[in-house]
Protein backbone atom coordinates (compact mmCIF):
# COMPACT_ATOMS: atom_id res chain seq x y z
CA UNK A 1 0.00 0.00 0.00
CA UNK A 2 2.63 2.42 0.78
CA UNK A 3 4.24 1.78 -2.05
CA UNK A 4 1.52 2.50 -4.39
CA UNK A 5 0.40 5.42 -2.33
CA UNK A 6 4.08 6.79 -2.80
CA UNK A 7 4.06 6.38 -6.62
CA UNK A 8 0.79 7.44 -7.02
CA UNK A 9 0.86 10.92 -5.12
CA UNK A 10 4.99 12.23 -6.10
CA UNK A 11 3.67 15.23 -7.09
CA UNK A 12 1.43 15.77 -4.04
CA UNK A 13 4.52 15.06 -1.77
CA UNK A 14 7.22 17.93 -4.00
CA UNK A 15 4.26 20.19 -3.84
CA UNK A 16 3.57 19.93 -0.43
CA UNK A 17 7.67 19.99 0.67
CA UNK A 18 7.79 23.14 -1.83
CA UNK A 19 4.96 24.48 0.63
CA UNK A 20 7.06 23.81 3.53
CA UNK A 21 10.24 25.56 2.07
CA UNK A 22 8.10 28.16 1.03
CA UNK A 23 6.34 29.41 4.75
CA UNK A 24 6.77 32.62 5.35
CA UNK A 25 4.90 32.93 8.71
CA UNK A 26 5.24 30.70 11.94
CA UNK A 27 1.62 29.57 11.30
CA UNK A 28 1.99 28.93 7.66
CA UNK A 29 4.62 26.54 8.31
CA UNK A 30 2.76 24.64 11.50
CA UNK A 31 0.31 24.62 8.19
CA UNK A 32 2.79 23.11 5.70
CA UNK A 33 4.42 20.65 7.86
CA UNK A 34 1.28 19.24 9.05
CA UNK A 35 0.25 18.68 5.75
CA UNK A 36 3.66 17.23 5.08
CA UNK A 37 3.48 15.07 8.15
CA UNK A 38 -0.44 13.64 7.24
CA UNK A 39 1.01 11.98 4.19
CA UNK A 40 3.06 9.77 6.35
CA UNK A 41 5.28 9.46 3.19
CA UNK A 42 9.29 8.21 3.77
CA UNK A 43 10.01 10.84 1.42
CA UNK A 44 8.99 13.52 3.75
CA UNK A 45 11.77 12.38 6.51
CA UNK A 46 14.41 14.40 5.53
CA UNK A 47 12.43 17.71 5.61
CA UNK A 48 10.81 17.13 8.55
CA UNK A 49 14.03 16.12 10.56
CA UNK A 50 14.79 19.53 9.62
CA UNK A 51 12.18 20.85 10.59
CA UNK A 52 12.48 19.89 14.00
CA UNK A 53 15.37 22.69 14.45
CA UNK A 54 13.61 25.28 12.77
CA UNK A 55 12.81 26.97 16.57
CA UNK A 56 9.31 26.55 15.40
CA UNK A 57 7.16 24.28 18.57
CA UNK A 58 4.15 24.14 16.71
CA UNK A 59 5.49 22.96 13.48
CA UNK A 60 8.29 21.01 15.13
CA UNK A 61 5.25 18.80 17.05
CA UNK A 62 3.22 17.54 13.89
CA UNK A 63 7.29 16.56 12.34
CA UNK A 64 7.63 14.46 15.43
CA UNK A 65 4.06 13.58 14.88
CA UNK A 66 4.72 12.86 11.26
CA UNK A 67 7.91 10.90 11.65
CA UNK A 68 6.69 8.75 14.34
CA UNK A 69 4.06 7.86 12.08
CA UNK A 70 7.13 6.85 9.11
CA UNK A 71 8.34 4.75 12.06
CA UNK A 72 11.79 2.81 11.32
CA UNK A 73 13.30 4.79 8.16
CA UNK A 74 12.92 7.74 10.27
CA UNK A 75 14.58 6.29 13.44
CA UNK A 76 17.20 5.34 11.23
CA UNK A 77 17.72 8.88 9.51
CA UNK A 78 17.58 10.22 12.94
CA UNK A 79 19.84 8.06 14.32
CA UNK A 80 22.14 8.85 11.60
CA UNK A 81 21.99 12.45 11.89
CA UNK A 82 21.63 13.43 15.57
CA UNK A 83 24.77 13.87 16.98
CA UNK A 84 25.00 16.93 14.76
CA UNK A 85 21.78 18.47 16.12
CA UNK A 86 21.62 21.45 18.91
CA UNK A 87 20.16 21.13 22.02
CA UNK A 88 16.09 22.01 20.61
CA UNK A 89 16.80 19.87 17.46
CA UNK A 90 17.67 17.01 19.47
CA UNK A 91 15.44 17.08 22.30
CA UNK A 92 12.67 16.81 19.47
CA UNK A 93 15.09 14.03 17.37
CA UNK A 94 14.75 11.80 20.50
CA UNK A 95 11.25 12.24 21.05
CA UNK A 96 10.44 10.69 17.72
CA UNK A 97 13.18 8.21 19.12
CA UNK A 98 11.09 7.45 21.71
CA UNK A 99 7.92 7.82 20.04
CA UNK A 100 8.71 5.16 17.33
CA UNK A 101 10.45 2.49 19.74
CA UNK A 102 13.33 1.46 17.77
CA UNK A 103 15.63 -1.12 19.62
CA UNK A 104 18.46 0.79 17.83
CA UNK A 105 17.48 3.93 19.77
CA UNK A 106 17.68 2.20 23.42
CA UNK A 107 20.74 3.94 24.97
CA UNK A 108 19.99 7.16 23.80
CA UNK A 109 16.59 6.94 25.05
CA UNK A 110 17.28 5.53 28.71
CA UNK A 111 20.43 8.18 28.81
CA UNK A 112 17.37 10.82 28.08
CA UNK A 113 15.23 9.44 30.06
CA UNK A 114 17.32 9.51 33.19
CA UNK A 115 19.39 12.68 32.28
CA UNK A 116 18.17 15.01 29.94
CA UNK A 117 17.74 18.77 31.20
CA UNK A 118 14.10 19.20 30.12
CA UNK A 119 11.26 17.63 32.22
CA UNK A 120 9.10 17.04 29.28
CA UNK A 121 11.65 15.31 27.21
CA UNK A 122 12.17 13.12 30.02
CA UNK A 123 8.78 12.28 30.04
CA UNK A 124 8.59 11.33 26.79
CA UNK A 125 11.84 9.01 27.30
CA UNK A 126 10.51 7.25 30.08
CA UNK A 127 7.27 6.71 28.24
CA UNK A 128 9.03 5.64 25.26
CA UNK A 129 11.02 2.87 27.33
CA UNK A 130 7.75 1.32 27.74
CA UNK A 131 6.96 0.83 23.81
CA UNK A 132 10.12 -0.45 22.39
CA UNK A 133 9.55 -2.37 19.24
CA UNK A 134 11.01 -5.85 21.16
CA UNK A 135 10.12 -7.73 18.24
CA UNK A 136 12.74 -6.43 15.96
CA UNK A 137 15.76 -7.42 18.81
CA UNK A 138 17.25 -10.18 18.38
CA UNK A 139 15.76 -12.82 20.92
CA UNK A 140 19.17 -13.56 22.84
CA UNK A 141 19.53 -9.62 23.97
CA UNK A 142 16.27 -9.11 24.66
CA UNK A 143 16.49 -9.91 28.11
CA UNK A 144 19.29 -7.92 28.84
CA UNK A 145 18.37 -5.13 27.27
CA UNK A 146 15.12 -5.38 28.77
CA UNK A 147 16.20 -5.25 32.40
CA UNK A 148 18.74 -2.03 31.78
CA UNK A 149 15.24 -0.58 30.73
CA UNK A 150 13.71 -1.56 33.64
CA UNK A 151 16.75 -0.59 36.07
CA UNK A 152 16.85 2.99 34.51
CA UNK A 153 13.15 3.33 34.71
CA UNK A 154 13.45 2.37 38.48
CA UNK A 155 15.45 5.00 38.97
CA UNK A 156 13.67 7.89 36.82
CA UNK A 157 10.76 6.93 39.59
CA UNK A 158 12.69 9.90 41.90
CA UNK A 159 12.85 12.14 39.43
CA UNK A 160 12.26 15.47 41.02
CA UNK A 161 9.01 15.97 38.43
CA UNK A 162 5.87 14.25 39.38
CA UNK A 163 4.68 14.11 35.24
CA UNK A 164 8.98 12.44 34.58
CA UNK A 165 7.82 9.95 37.56
CA UNK A 166 4.59 9.38 36.24
CA UNK A 167 5.68 8.52 33.09
CA UNK A 168 8.30 6.48 34.08
CA UNK A 169 5.58 4.02 35.64
CA UNK A 170 3.92 3.76 32.57
CA UNK A 171 7.08 3.14 31.17
CA UNK A 172 7.41 0.36 33.51
CA UNK A 173 4.07 -1.25 32.94
CA UNK A 174 5.18 -1.45 28.90
CA UNK A 175 8.75 -3.36 29.92
CA UNK A 176 7.38 -5.55 32.46
CA UNK A 177 4.47 -6.36 29.95
CA UNK A 178 6.71 -6.78 27.54
CA UNK A 179 8.96 -9.32 29.59
CA UNK A 180 6.09 -11.25 30.25
CA UNK A 181 5.30 -11.33 27.00
CA UNK A 182 8.98 -13.23 26.18
CA UNK A 183 8.69 -15.43 29.01
CA UNK A 184 10.88 -13.44 31.58
CA UNK A 185 8.08 -13.30 34.23
CA UNK A 186 11.04 -13.01 36.91
CA UNK A 187 11.60 -9.52 35.98
CA UNK A 188 9.17 -8.23 37.51
CA UNK A 189 9.21 -8.54 41.16
CA UNK A 190 11.86 -5.28 41.41
CA UNK A 191 9.08 -3.40 39.31
CA UNK A 192 6.61 -4.59 41.65
CA UNK A 193 7.96 -3.69 44.94
CA UNK A 194 8.87 0.17 43.27
CA UNK A 195 5.66 0.45 42.32
CA UNK A 196 4.15 -0.68 45.62
CA UNK A 197 6.67 2.38 47.51
CA UNK A 198 5.35 4.81 45.08
CA UNK A 199 2.09 4.19 45.43
CA UNK A 200 2.35 4.54 49.09
CA UNK A 201 4.95 7.31 49.38
CA UNK A 202 4.66 9.45 46.65
CA UNK A 203 3.89 13.55 47.40
CA UNK A 204 1.54 13.57 44.21
CA UNK A 205 -1.55 12.08 44.98
CA UNK A 206 -1.82 11.44 40.33
CA UNK A 207 1.69 9.34 41.15
CA UNK A 208 0.79 7.13 43.96
CA UNK A 209 -2.91 6.59 41.84
CA UNK A 210 -0.79 5.82 38.79
CA UNK A 211 1.61 3.68 40.67
CA UNK A 212 -1.22 1.48 42.35
CA UNK A 213 -3.02 1.12 38.92
CA UNK A 214 0.11 -0.16 37.13
CA UNK A 215 1.08 -3.00 40.17
CA UNK A 216 -3.14 -4.20 39.59
CA UNK A 217 -2.30 -4.21 35.71
CA UNK A 218 0.98 -5.80 36.12
CA UNK A 219 -0.18 -8.26 38.68
CA UNK A 220 -2.93 -9.39 36.24
CA UNK A 221 -0.62 -10.40 33.56
CA UNK A 222 1.71 -13.00 36.20
CA UNK A 223 -1.82 -14.39 37.63
CA UNK B 1 10.55 17.34 45.82
CA UNK B 2 11.63 20.79 46.19
CA UNK B 3 14.29 21.60 48.61
CA UNK B 4 17.34 23.87 48.83
CA UNK B 5 19.29 20.98 47.70
CA UNK B 6 17.55 20.40 44.65
CA UNK B 7 17.20 24.24 42.86
CA UNK B 8 19.94 22.79 40.05
CA UNK B 9 16.67 23.09 37.75
CA UNK B 10 16.74 27.01 37.93
CA UNK B 11 20.15 27.93 37.40
CA UNK B 12 20.15 29.83 40.44
CA UNK B 13 22.69 30.80 42.86
CA UNK B 14 22.77 28.42 45.72
CA UNK B 15 21.39 29.94 49.02
CA UNK B 16 20.66 28.97 52.48
CA UNK B 17 17.78 29.86 54.51
CA UNK B 18 19.92 32.13 57.02
CA UNK B 19 21.64 33.79 53.91
CA UNK B 20 18.43 34.77 52.17
CA UNK B 21 16.95 36.08 55.51
CA UNK B 22 19.71 38.29 55.77
CA UNK B 23 20.01 38.74 52.38
CA UNK B 24 16.02 40.02 52.44
CA UNK B 25 17.06 42.23 55.72
CA UNK B 26 20.10 44.37 54.12
CA UNK B 27 19.03 47.18 51.98
CA UNK B 28 22.20 47.78 50.11
CA UNK B 29 21.57 45.29 47.08
CA UNK B 30 18.44 45.82 46.13
CA UNK B 31 18.69 42.84 43.60
CA UNK B 32 19.81 40.39 46.45
CA UNK B 33 16.53 41.31 48.29
CA UNK B 34 13.98 40.72 45.31
CA UNK B 35 15.84 37.55 44.43
CA UNK B 36 15.66 36.55 48.66
CA UNK B 37 12.04 37.24 49.04
CA UNK B 38 11.32 34.95 45.90
CA UNK B 39 13.66 32.09 47.33
CA UNK B 40 11.88 32.20 50.72
CA UNK B 41 8.51 31.21 48.55
CA UNK B 42 10.07 28.95 46.33
CA UNK B 43 12.01 26.65 48.78
CA UNK B 44 8.62 26.86 51.02
CA UNK B 45 11.12 28.81 53.82
CA UNK B 46 8.66 28.91 56.66
CA UNK B 47 10.77 29.35 60.05
CA UNK B 48 9.47 32.45 62.05
CA UNK B 49 12.65 34.23 60.95
CA UNK B 50 11.51 34.13 57.50
CA UNK B 51 8.03 35.38 57.78
CA UNK B 52 8.98 38.42 59.75
CA UNK B 53 11.48 39.24 57.08
CA UNK B 54 8.69 39.10 54.42
CA UNK B 55 6.52 41.13 55.90
CA UNK B 56 8.93 43.33 56.99
CA UNK B 57 9.04 43.63 53.48
CA UNK B 58 5.51 44.46 52.78
CA UNK B 59 6.22 47.52 54.23
CA UNK B 60 9.04 48.43 51.81
CA UNK B 61 9.47 51.89 50.83
CA UNK B 62 13.45 51.60 49.49
CA UNK B 63 12.44 49.01 46.53
CA UNK B 64 10.46 51.01 43.64
CA UNK B 65 9.76 50.73 39.99
CA UNK B 66 10.03 53.91 38.05
CA UNK B 67 6.80 53.28 37.41
CA UNK B 68 6.40 54.09 41.59
CA UNK B 69 5.83 50.24 41.88
CA UNK B 70 6.89 47.87 44.66
CA UNK B 71 8.69 45.02 43.59
CA UNK B 72 9.64 43.50 46.68
CA UNK B 73 6.83 43.75 47.98
CA UNK B 74 4.95 41.77 44.65
CA UNK B 75 7.20 39.14 46.08
CA UNK B 76 7.22 39.25 49.71
CA UNK B 77 3.48 38.82 49.10
CA UNK B 78 3.60 35.56 47.09
CA UNK B 79 5.97 33.90 48.92
CA UNK B 80 3.89 34.49 51.90
CA UNK B 81 1.36 32.33 49.87
CA UNK B 82 3.21 29.61 50.05
CA UNK B 83 4.63 29.36 53.42
CA UNK B 84 0.97 28.41 55.52
CA UNK B 85 1.41 30.54 57.96
CA UNK B 86 -1.67 32.73 58.92
CA UNK B 87 0.03 35.00 60.89
CA UNK B 88 0.53 36.83 57.77
CA UNK B 89 -3.34 37.15 56.76
CA UNK B 90 -3.80 40.36 58.33
CA UNK B 91 -1.03 42.18 56.01
CA UNK B 92 -1.68 40.68 53.01
CA UNK B 93 -5.27 42.22 53.60
CA UNK B 94 -3.22 45.56 53.99
CA UNK B 95 -1.80 44.53 51.07
CA UNK B 96 -5.10 44.68 49.12
CA UNK B 97 -5.28 48.66 49.47
CA UNK B 98 -1.90 49.15 48.15
CA UNK B 99 -1.32 51.68 45.25
CA UNK B 100 0.46 49.14 43.26
CA UNK B 101 -1.75 46.53 41.27
CA UNK B 102 0.66 43.81 41.24
CA UNK B 103 0.74 43.94 44.77
CA UNK B 104 -2.99 43.80 45.25
CA UNK B 105 -2.95 41.16 42.69
CA UNK B 106 -0.07 38.83 44.50
CA UNK B 107 -2.09 39.42 47.75
CA UNK B 108 -5.48 38.27 46.35
CA UNK B 109 -3.87 35.00 45.14
CA UNK B 110 -1.80 34.04 48.44
CA UNK B 111 -4.70 35.31 50.16
CA UNK B 112 -6.89 32.72 48.46
CA UNK B 113 -3.50 30.05 48.46
CA UNK B 114 -3.78 30.24 52.61
CA UNK B 115 -7.82 29.94 52.61
CA UNK B 116 -8.11 32.59 54.70
CA UNK B 117 -11.56 33.76 55.48
CA UNK B 118 -10.69 37.21 57.02
CA UNK B 119 -9.62 37.80 53.41
CA UNK B 120 -13.50 37.33 52.26
CA UNK B 121 -14.72 40.74 53.08
CA UNK B 122 -12.20 42.69 52.11
CA UNK B 123 -11.99 41.11 48.92
CA UNK B 124 -15.95 41.25 48.03
CA UNK B 125 -15.08 45.18 48.40
CA UNK B 126 -12.61 45.27 45.65
CA UNK B 127 -15.59 44.45 43.74
CA UNK B 128 -17.58 47.36 44.57
CA UNK B 129 -19.22 48.94 41.52
CA UNK B 130 -19.26 45.69 39.61
CA UNK B 131 -18.75 45.26 35.64
CA UNK B 132 -19.06 49.04 35.24
CA UNK B 133 -16.43 50.32 37.43
CA UNK B 134 -14.21 47.07 36.04
CA UNK B 135 -12.48 49.26 33.01
CA UNK B 136 -9.18 49.65 32.07
CA UNK B 137 -6.44 51.93 33.34
CA UNK B 138 -5.31 54.72 31.04
CA UNK B 139 -2.28 54.07 30.06
CA UNK B 140 -1.59 50.38 31.66
CA UNK B 141 -1.91 47.00 30.65
CA UNK B 142 -4.38 46.17 33.41
CA UNK B 143 -7.63 46.79 34.60
CA UNK B 144 -9.01 49.15 37.69
CA UNK B 145 -8.81 45.84 39.72
CA UNK B 146 -6.73 42.48 39.46
CA UNK B 147 -10.42 40.76 39.30
CA UNK B 148 -9.22 37.64 37.78
CA UNK B 149 -7.17 37.06 41.32
CA UNK B 150 -10.00 38.53 43.46
CA UNK B 151 -12.81 35.87 41.31
CA UNK B 152 -10.86 33.33 41.72
CA UNK B 153 -9.83 33.79 44.97
CA UNK B 154 -13.59 34.27 45.97
CA UNK B 155 -13.92 30.77 43.83
CA UNK B 156 -10.99 28.86 46.17
CA UNK B 157 -12.72 30.16 49.45
CA UNK B 158 -16.37 28.82 48.81
CA UNK B 159 -18.85 31.03 50.69
CA UNK B 160 -21.71 30.57 48.49
CA UNK B 161 -22.82 34.18 49.79
CA UNK B 162 -20.49 35.73 47.52
CA UNK B 163 -22.21 34.51 44.28
CA UNK B 164 -24.19 38.01 44.35
CA UNK B 165 -20.64 39.39 43.56
CA UNK B 166 -19.27 37.28 41.30
CA UNK B 167 -22.18 36.59 38.83
CA UNK B 168 -21.80 39.56 37.23
CA UNK B 169 -18.70 39.36 36.00
CA UNK B 170 -19.60 36.95 33.87
CA UNK B 171 -20.90 39.54 31.55
CA UNK B 172 -17.48 41.15 31.19
CA UNK B 173 -16.06 41.74 27.98
CA UNK B 174 -12.43 40.79 29.00
CA UNK B 175 -12.21 36.82 28.14
CA UNK B 176 -9.81 36.36 30.72
CA UNK B 177 -11.84 38.03 33.64
CA UNK B 178 -15.28 35.76 32.08
CA UNK B 179 -13.58 32.54 32.61
CA UNK B 180 -12.17 33.54 36.02
CA UNK B 181 -16.20 34.25 36.95
CA UNK B 182 -17.15 31.27 35.50
CA UNK B 183 -14.71 29.04 37.13
CA UNK B 184 -15.65 30.38 40.77
CA UNK B 185 -19.59 30.17 39.90
CA UNK B 186 -18.90 26.47 39.32
CA UNK B 187 -16.79 26.00 42.48
CA UNK B 188 -19.08 28.42 44.30
CA UNK B 189 -22.92 26.52 43.46
CA UNK B 190 -21.73 22.96 41.59
CA UNK B 191 -23.93 23.59 38.57
CA UNK B 192 -21.94 22.23 35.39
CA UNK B 193 -23.37 24.90 33.18
CA UNK B 194 -20.83 27.38 33.95
CA UNK B 195 -18.19 25.42 33.00
CA UNK B 196 -19.09 25.71 29.47
CA UNK B 197 -17.61 28.87 28.99
CA UNK B 198 -14.15 27.17 29.73
CA UNK B 199 -15.18 24.37 27.06
CA UNK B 200 -15.82 26.90 25.12
CA UNK B 201 -12.47 28.84 25.06
CA UNK B 202 -10.66 25.52 24.71
CA UNK B 203 -11.44 25.46 20.93
CA UNK B 204 -11.16 29.62 20.76
CA UNK B 205 -8.19 30.88 18.36
CA UNK B 206 -6.07 32.06 21.07
CA UNK B 207 -3.19 29.73 22.49
CA UNK B 208 -2.99 31.62 25.87
CA UNK B 209 -6.77 31.70 26.61
CA UNK B 210 -6.78 28.01 25.74
CA UNK B 211 -4.26 27.22 28.27
CA UNK B 212 -5.82 29.59 31.13
CA UNK B 213 -9.03 27.68 30.23
CA UNK B 214 -7.01 24.28 30.62
CA UNK B 215 -5.67 25.05 34.00
CA UNK B 216 -9.25 26.30 35.33
CA UNK B 217 -10.54 23.48 34.71
CA UNK B 218 -7.84 21.02 36.35
CA UNK B 219 -7.96 23.64 38.95
CA UNK B 220 -11.48 22.72 39.66
CA UNK B 221 -11.39 19.28 38.80
CA UNK B 222 -14.27 19.35 36.20
CA UNK B 223 -14.32 15.36 35.68
CA UNK B 224 -16.92 15.44 32.32
CA UNK B 225 -13.89 17.75 30.64
CA UNK B 226 -11.51 15.00 30.20
CA UNK B 227 -11.91 14.75 26.43
CA UNK B 228 -11.99 17.97 25.49
CA UNK B 229 -8.83 18.73 27.86
CA UNK B 230 -7.42 16.08 25.82
CA UNK B 231 -8.53 17.07 22.42
CA UNK B 232 -7.16 21.24 22.94
CA UNK B 233 -4.63 22.33 20.56
CA UNK B 234 -2.15 23.46 23.09
CA UNK B 235 1.15 21.69 24.72
CA UNK B 236 0.82 18.47 26.65
CA UNK B 237 2.93 19.24 29.79
CA UNK B 238 -0.18 21.94 30.30
CA UNK B 239 -2.90 19.48 29.10
CA UNK B 240 -1.35 16.68 31.89
CA UNK B 241 -1.31 19.55 34.49
CA UNK B 242 -5.18 19.90 33.86
CA UNK B 243 -5.79 16.50 33.76
CA UNK B 244 -4.06 15.96 37.03
CA UNK B 245 -6.12 18.29 38.78
CA UNK B 246 -9.39 16.22 37.36
CA UNK B 247 -7.75 13.14 38.68
CA UNK B 248 -6.97 14.13 41.80
CA UNK B 249 -9.97 16.05 42.36
CA UNK B 250 -11.79 12.81 41.07
CA UNK B 251 -9.76 10.62 44.15
CA UNK B 252 -10.58 13.34 46.56
CA UNK B 253 -14.53 12.88 45.84
CA UNK B 254 -14.47 9.15 46.18
CA UNK B 255 -11.61 8.78 48.54
CA UNK B 256 -9.76 5.66 46.73
CA UNK B 257 -7.02 6.08 44.45
CA UNK B 258 -8.66 3.97 41.67
CA UNK B 259 -12.39 4.20 40.48
CA UNK B 260 -13.63 4.13 36.81
CA UNK B 261 -13.40 7.52 36.31
CA UNK B 262 -9.73 7.57 37.69
CA UNK B 263 -8.67 5.35 35.52
CA UNK B 264 -10.52 6.61 32.33
CA UNK B 265 -8.57 9.94 33.22
CA UNK B 266 -5.25 7.84 33.56
CA UNK B 267 -5.95 6.60 30.34
CA UNK B 268 -6.03 9.57 28.36
CA UNK B 269 -3.15 11.14 30.71
CA UNK B 270 -0.85 8.23 29.13
CA UNK B 271 -1.73 9.25 25.69
CA UNK B 272 -0.57 13.02 26.45
CA UNK B 273 2.88 11.56 27.86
Amino acid sequence: MAVFGRMVDSTLLETRLQAVEAADSSQGMVDAVEALAELQDEGATDMLIRVLGYNNPGAAVAAVEGLIQIGTPAASAVLAQIDGYNYGARAWALRVLAGIGDPRGLDLVRETAAEDFSLSVRRAAARGLGAIQWEKMAADERRDAQIKARDTLLKVLKDPEWVVRYGAIVGLQGVAAAAVNDGFDDLIAPVLAGLETLAKQDETTAVRARAQWASVQISELVE
Amino acid sequence: MTSPSQPASDAAPQLTAAQAIANLQQTDDQGDRYYAAWWLGRFEIDEPEAIAALLLALQDEDNRDTDGGYPLRRNAARALGKLNDLSAVPALIDCLACDDYYVREAAAQSLASLNAIDGLLPLVALLDGGVDAAVEVPGKPHLVQPYNAILEALGGLGNSETVENVAPFLAHEVPQVKNAAARAMYQLTGAGHYTQALLDTLRCDDLQLRRSALLDLGEVGYLPAAGAITQTLAENSIKLIAMKGLLEKQISRSGKLLSDEACEVMNLMDSLL
